[in-house]
């Protein structure tokens, strides 16, 4: 069999890996840089019976989304800047309702309208905390195109399998970068859908009950089992329940579900890690960049540099990147913003006093000369 | 059709009941007034979601006993246009607040009649923000007392009907708490009607707007409404044209939003290949 | 009563608030407020069955139930 081998921008390699995730359903509204995926999936999606429907706002396409997504379909959005900040109740309440549902937000300069085409990570703790109250979240990124696709399959499957929202923290530069991507064939890269509930039509179903497998199986409005759901504090029936003891249950497995699961759901990749003596930590279109710097280290100074990108941005993956950091003489945390993993970082590393910062935050792509400056300040030699 | 005696029990999650509502809540005569159209309609409990915002009203989603949500404050419509456009096979109703409905979700209110998607959106309008403690809302019409309007509102109101009508709802009709049984068919034709069907209930808040406008128990609340509304035209509009009409003011035929999609969307571009 | 029906008032205690609208509203003033401030059908024989009370009942309390030609 020929491989499907595409030459195409990164929103196209979102769309592709949305649809290969099994995504039916998808509501949005414009805004650059992320009009393009629902461009690409108000075409693609009617080909296979799956909706599009392009709402008044970001608040009613996250709301919509949720809505499909009780219905039993796969679900996204897609938005940027100003329509994430729009997004966030939505977001606390498919974490609160425990909803799957994937949001792409394809960052752009901020804050405010900031710079609506060019690039960003300004986001990153938005992505995080954006939403009131105690919760967590999985947030997801990546730095080239094939990536982007398998990240974009993967915020769906952990969407299905952990019942929450997971972020995809694409940029501008990301998405309308080109490059070759091999779309796999269909169960090359597995693809997980929601459990559903094997409890029959007409007993008892409870759509926050824990089962001996540690899941929560999953009901469909109109499958038969007629449940409630509510932003309230809810027990396991679903019904609001403001007990001290169930809202302590309810808001620590929230959190617990996707916090102690931390190493399980990272996703990373190593760049001349083994025997580095400096490691540069970065995420998304930064990677790029600090590959390139730690190359020219190696290539023209013989200093052993390496990169460990960050494809899951949340939950932090602390202990990676404490294992992974535990032998440099430094870090070098690399963002487009004015500090967020970094402290993160720092958080975890045995010594922070280590942990060095390149950012930039004028709209243009860090560059390897960028986090080359660093190195050189660190390291006392520059290329 | 039903031809069996309606039991409010069939419908409900009675376990929650006496429900949360003060006393005299009209929200809860709205409430019954639903059952029993969906009961005459004879549907299945399971092909009916009920999805509602936030407000004492949309606390109505808890009681019943459907595929219910609860979501947040102004959003319902476009949760239920995710609802019913992943499962067009799902009765899908709105029950919500004066507040939810033409202030915060405004703006979802008319995009969602303007699509004209099979929803049926019933305004259960007390004139007041209920569950905040009686602030004023954008249908407490001018001069009412609120918590936040002691001297009086000073805003001018919507009328529900006139802007469901020009945002191009196809089914559009006002009742009231004391005309239950008028209200029940009104919800029923308003259920069976194809398209997005909005049913303003004037309902009441004995203890938010009763209590700042001196307005009386609840018994004299809903005697309001008998003595002010008159069916739509009625021949005492001439002699006081402040009275409150009720009826159908809208019940026209046009393309609905999912079958639109599925023939002219779907349809097409799979038959292309 | 009318002649040939047997009206029954099922009043549920727990559930009614005594908000007063169904006796207020009842045409033949069947119903009273007790001294709990719940309903109660003091003149069950006046009843008409037009179960005006049932249908605007807030909170579900009341159902008549009418039994014809017994
Ligand atoms: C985003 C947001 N803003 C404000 C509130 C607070 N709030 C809750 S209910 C409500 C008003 C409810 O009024 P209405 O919709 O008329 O319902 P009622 O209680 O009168 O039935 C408000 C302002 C909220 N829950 N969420
Ligand atoms: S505050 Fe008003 S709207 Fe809310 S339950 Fe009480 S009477 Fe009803
Ligand atoms: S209307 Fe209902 S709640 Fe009110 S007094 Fe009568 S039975 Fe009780
Ligand atoms: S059915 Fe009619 S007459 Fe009989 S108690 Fe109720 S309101 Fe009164
Ligand atoms: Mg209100």
């Amino acid at each position: 069999m020929t491989q499907n081998i595409q030459f195409i921008p990164g929103s196209d390699a979102c769309i592709e890996g949305a649809l290969y995730a099994g995504c039916d359903f998808f509501a949005g509204y414009p805004i650059t840089p992320s009009s393009e995926v629902a461009e690409g999936l108000a075409a693609a999606l009617p080909k296979r019976g799956g909706k599009f429907i392009q709402m008044e706002d970001e608040i009613a396409s996250m709301a919509c989304i949720i809505g499909a997504a009780l219905a039993g379909k796969k679900v996204m959005t897609a938005t940027s800047g100003p329509g994430f900040s729009l997004k966030q109740e939505g977001i606390g309440y498919a974490c609160m309702t425990e909803t799957p549902c994937v949001i792409a937000n394809i960052q752009r300069g901020g804050p405010s309208t900031g710079n609506p085409t060019h690039v960003a990570q300004g986001d990153t703790m938005q992505a995080r905390w954006g939403s009131h109250g105690d919760h967590s979240i999985i947030a997801m990124t990546a730095s080239n195109l094939q990536d982007v696709f398998k990240i974009t399959v993967e915020a769906f499957n952990l969407a299905e399998q952990y019942r929450t929202p997971v972020i995809l923290m694409f940029d501008e530069a990301t998405q309308h970068l080109r490059e070759k991507v091999v779309i796999p064939e269909p169960g090359e890269i597995e693809v997980i859908d929601r459990i559903r509930t094997k409890i029959p039509v007409g007993e008892q179903y409870y759509p926050y009950l824990t089962d001996a497998n540690g899941q929560r199986p999953m009901s469909d409005f109109g499958a038969g089992h007629r449940f409630h759901v509510t932003g309230l504090h809810h027990n396991i029936m679903g019904f609001p329940d403001v007990s001290p003891a169930n809202v302590d249950a309810l808001i620590h497995h929230l959190v617990d579900k996707i916090e102690n699961k931390a190493n399980e759901l990272a996703r990373y990749k190593e760049y001349y890690m083994d025997d580095a003596d400096y490691v540069i930590v970065a995420y998304g279109t930064t990677t790029r960049s600090a590959i390139q710097a730690a190359e020219d280290y190696r290539n023209q100074l013989g200093i052993k540099v390496g990169v460990l990108e960050l494809q899951t941005v949340w939950p932090f993956a602390g202990d990676i990147v404490r294992e992974k950091c535990a032998n440099a003489k430094a870090v070098i945390v690399a963002e487009m913003n004015m500090g967020q993993i970094v402290n993160e970082v720092k958080r975890v590393v045995a010594q922070p006093e280590k942990v060095f910062f390149s950012n930039r935050v004028d709209n243009q792509i860090i560059k390897p000369s960028d986090i080359k400056a660093a190195l050189r300040m660190i390291t006392g030699k520059g290329v | 059709m039903s031809d069996t005696e309606f039991d409010v029990k069939k419908y409900i999650r009675a376990q929650f009941f006496p429900q949360m509502w003060c006393p005299g809540c009209g929200h809860g005569t709205v409430m019954g007034a639903l059952l029993r159209a969906i009961h005459d309609l004879g549907l299945d409990n399971n092909d009916v979601s009920v999805i509602s915002g936030i407000g004492c009203s949309s606390r109505i989603s808890g009681y019943l006993d459907f595929n219910t949500a609860h979501t947040m404050h102004g959003r319902a419509l476009p949760t239920a246009t995710g609802v019913k456009l992943a499962n067009p096979n799902l009765k899908v109703i709105v029950p919500f607040g004066d507040g939810d409905s033409t202030a915060i979700g405004g703006n979802h209110f008319i995009h969602a009649c303007r699509r004209n998607i099979d929803i049926t959106a019933i305004v259960m309008n007390n004139r007041i923000y209920g569950m905040t403690g009686g602030q004023y809302s954008p249908m407490s019409g001018c001069g009412v007392k609120a918590s936040t309007a002691p001297y009086g509102v000073p805003d001018r109101s919507f009328d529900l009907m006139e802007l469901a009508k020009g945002a191009g709802a196809t089914f559009v009709a006002r009742t009231t708490v004391y005309h239950a049984k008028e209200a029940q068919n009104t919800i029923k034709k308003a259920i069976e009607h194809k398209g997005f069907s909005v049913v303003e209930i004037l309902s009441m808040c004995p203890t938010q707007f009763g209590r700042k406008n001196k307005a009386g128990e609840a018994p004299q609340m809903m005697e309001w409404y008998k003595d002010n509304t008159v069916p739509m035209g009625s021949k005492k509009l001439a002699d006081n044209p402040d009275l409150i009409q009720r009826g159908v003011f809208v019940d026209e035929v046009a393309p609905e939003y999912c079958e639109t999609y599925q023939e002219n969307v779907i349809d097409k571009v799979m038959k292309k290949g | 009563m009318a002649k040939g029906k047997s009206i029954e008032h099922i009043i549920d205690k727990s559930w009614c608030k005594g908000c007063g609208i169904c006796v207020h509203f009842c045409p033949k003033q069947v119903l009273e407020l007790n001294s709990d401030e719940k309903a109660v059908a003091a003149r069950p024989e006046d009843c008409i069955g037009c179960k005006l009370c049932e249908l605007r009942c807030p909170d579900l309390a009341i159902q008549i139930i009418v039994k014809e030609g017994e």
